[in-house]
């Protein structure tokens, strides 16, 4: 093997098949994906230093400027919407915005569903249907009719809003949750801890919920873009992130009146909401495959 | 069978029921409805009499009660932009939801279902991850997106399509196409996984093996089972079509039930709302009742009064 007439071609050898091996395990469309999340991320936490004006600085001579790659200027590189607002920087604060409702609502909900199917775990009987009835209830009704009910009936503001995406998927970490802890519970590790004393809380904190989290983390990837879509859904229709704050969903939905004259408004938002969504699931799929690969 | 089937009911009645008690309890937790209904600065005599009528004025138990009452009697009350019986307003545009819902339903079974089945049958050959390309791409691109790009395609560029509006054949067709997309992706997503999981269960090899032609496995003994968990998706699919109607006309400006949900949120239409709410609710038991019964004529170990495995 290590002769020197062959070392050359199987060192070369060695470092291609390697390449192959960790393209194999981390497939490019995936490490896209994740760079694109990623990039995400760090555009929505540095936001206010990465955006060249206010968003929503307005300025009537600059109305409705084509991005520089249709004939605009550098001074705003992704053109300017109906007020002469630079569409860059809403962008990045709307990216910013999607993004801390998508975050906090997706933590709500799947704390929310993890307690409540380890209380139906925990104390089965009527705890355990009053659950299940909670979980028929929010799986028969779809939860965009009762996001806009709830809209209609209390009125919108930022903190509401949050809360109330934090009710969207809920029920299907629930319903993982409480099967797993039924199972876990089966199990001895469970019955063990229990009985050498610890308290309920440890035994579900630090014992089950290590054990199944993996599966919880595949749900968070499930619930997330689809707070994505239901934000930007809401917002589009203006009924969700209210104006003069700019969110992914309310740029496109008052872009949409420039459809043809200025197309460039509601496409940068678009293509943000859908390369997100799309980088999640991929992302999502991906991880179900190497964390539970029974599932696929 | 029928214990399954009405034990199924059952449920979905308390759905319904808790659809309705959610209403009655974010009504009256939003503040008063008087208030709300009437506008803050109505004469107090106004806001009085007002409470009198709506029994507001009664302990809370009197009028949860008396709220179910009213609406046995489809007493929904009325809508605040011109006064008619909200469920008469709701009622009225039914017909122009169901004109686009019923076509896309159908569209996408027949995008979504063979487009599963011709992936599972070629699994992780080129035309397969094509086609869950397309799938994910068409479930996570939003269909306010999905129906902008069809929009400037057909409309703006092509002009072959009306942007929006109601009337013709040819209003119908990008609003329809929209829906279907979206649901299309998820249907074949989730009937390629199930056929892949049947395809792999010894009986198909059995019936393969006694020489029965591809073609009458796939279609006579494959199928029927891959679609006893793809008829669970239905009742999904519904809600899917309910919540994507409330975008799709919104873009296309088809008065449907989706728009006129819109156009109620945001001027706090209440009753209107609450009617609306009570349609969908309605719709979706009506739905997860066709899912059940679909499952008792597709798996014959229900119809036995076996409850099998899923319930």
């Amino acid at each position: 093997m290590n002769t020197p007439s062959v070392a050359l071609p199987s060192h070369f050898q060695r470092s291609r098949s390697s390449l192959q091996a960790f393209f194999k395990s981390w497939p490019p469309l995936v490490l896209l994906s994740l760079g694109w999340l990623v990039a995400m991320l760090v555009i929505a936490l540095l936001a206010q230093w990465l955006m060249p004006y206010g968003f929503s600085q307005i300025d009537l001579r600059a109305r409705l400027q084509p991005p520089v790659f249709l004939g605009g200027t550098w001074d705003h590189l992704l053109g300017t919407d109906e007020l002469g607002r630079d569409i860059l920087s809403r962008v990045i604060s709307a990216i910013r915005i999607s993004l801390l409702i998508a975050f906090a609502a997706t933590a709500i909900s799947t704390m929310l569903g993890i307690l409540l199917g380890m209380l139906a775990a925990h104390f089965r009987g009527w705890v355990e249907n009053v659950v299940l009835v909670l979980i028929d209830f929010q799986a028969s009704m779809p939860f965009m009719i009762i996001a806009l009910a709830v809209l209609a009936f209390f009125g919108n503001s930022l903190p509401l809003f949050i809360g109330l995406m934090g009710f969207y998927g809920w029920e299907r970490a629930a319903r993982i949750s409480r099967s797993l802890t039924i199972a876990a519970n089966e199990q001895g590790y469970a019955a063990a801890t229990h009985d050498l004393g610890a308290s309920a809380w440890r035994v579900y904190g630090k014992h089950v919920l290590p054990n199944i989290a993996s599966t919880i983390i595949v749900n968070v990837t499930v619930t997330f873009p689809g707070v994505v879509l239901l934000e930007s859904g809401l917002s589009f229709l203006g009924l969700g992130v209210q104006p003069p704050m700019a969110s992914l969903g309310n740029m496109v939905g008052y872009g949409r009146e420039y459809l043809q004259s200025a197309p460039w408004i509601l496409l940068c938002p678009s293509f943000i909401i859908v390369m997100t969504t799309f980088s999640m699931s991929l992302v999502g799929d991906w991880l179900r495959d190497q964390l539970d690969p029974s599932v696929s | 069978m029928l214990r399954y089937l009405s034990e199924r009911l059952f449920r979905l009645l308390i759905t319904l029921f808790l659809v309705l008690s959610f209403a009655f309890v974010i009504l009256r937790m939003s503040g008063d409805p008087a208030l709300i209904i009437m506008s803050p600065d109505a004469p107090p005599e106004a806001i009085e009499a007002f409470r009198q009528a709506w029994g507001l004025d009664a302990p809370l138990w009197q009028q949860y009660v008396g709220y179910f009452v009213n609406l046995f009697q489809g007493n929904f009350g009325a809508s605040m932009k011109d006064g008619a019986p909200a469920m008469q307003v709701v009622l009225e545009r039914i017909p122009a939801t169901l004109a686009i819902t019923i076509p896309a339903l159908i569209l996408q079974l027949l995008i979504g279902v063979p487009a599963g089945v011709y992936a599972a049958l070629h699994h992780n050959s080129r035309i397969d991850r094509m086609l869950m390309g397309f799938s994910i791409a068409g479930h996570t691109c939003p269909s306010f997106v999905l129906a902008l790009l069809l929009v400037m395609t057909f409309s703006v560029t092509l002009g072959w399509l009306p942007t929006g509006g109601y009337g013709t054949f040819q209003h119908a067709l990008l609003p329809i196409l929209t829906l279907a997309l979206g649901g299309a992706a998820v249907l074949a997503r989730f009937t390629r996984s199930a056929m892949i999981e049947v395809m792999g269960q010894p009986y198909i090899r059995t019936a393969l093996a006694k020489g029965l032609s591809w073609r009458q496995v796939v279609f006579r003994h494959a199928f029927p089972n891959a679609a006893i968990p793809t008829v669970t998706l239905i009742g999904m699919m519904v809600g899917g079509l309910i919540a994507g109607a409330v975008i799709v006309e919104s873009v296309f400006s088809w008065p449907g039930e989706g728009r006129l949900l819109v156009t109620a949120v945001s001027s706090r239409d209440l009753s209107v709302v609450q009617a609306i709410l009570l349609v969908v609710a309605a719709c979706m038991v009506i739905a997860n009742l066709i899912v059940d019964a679909l499952y008792v004529i597709l798996d014959p170990r229900l119809r036995a009064g076996n409850r099998g495995a899923k319930s």
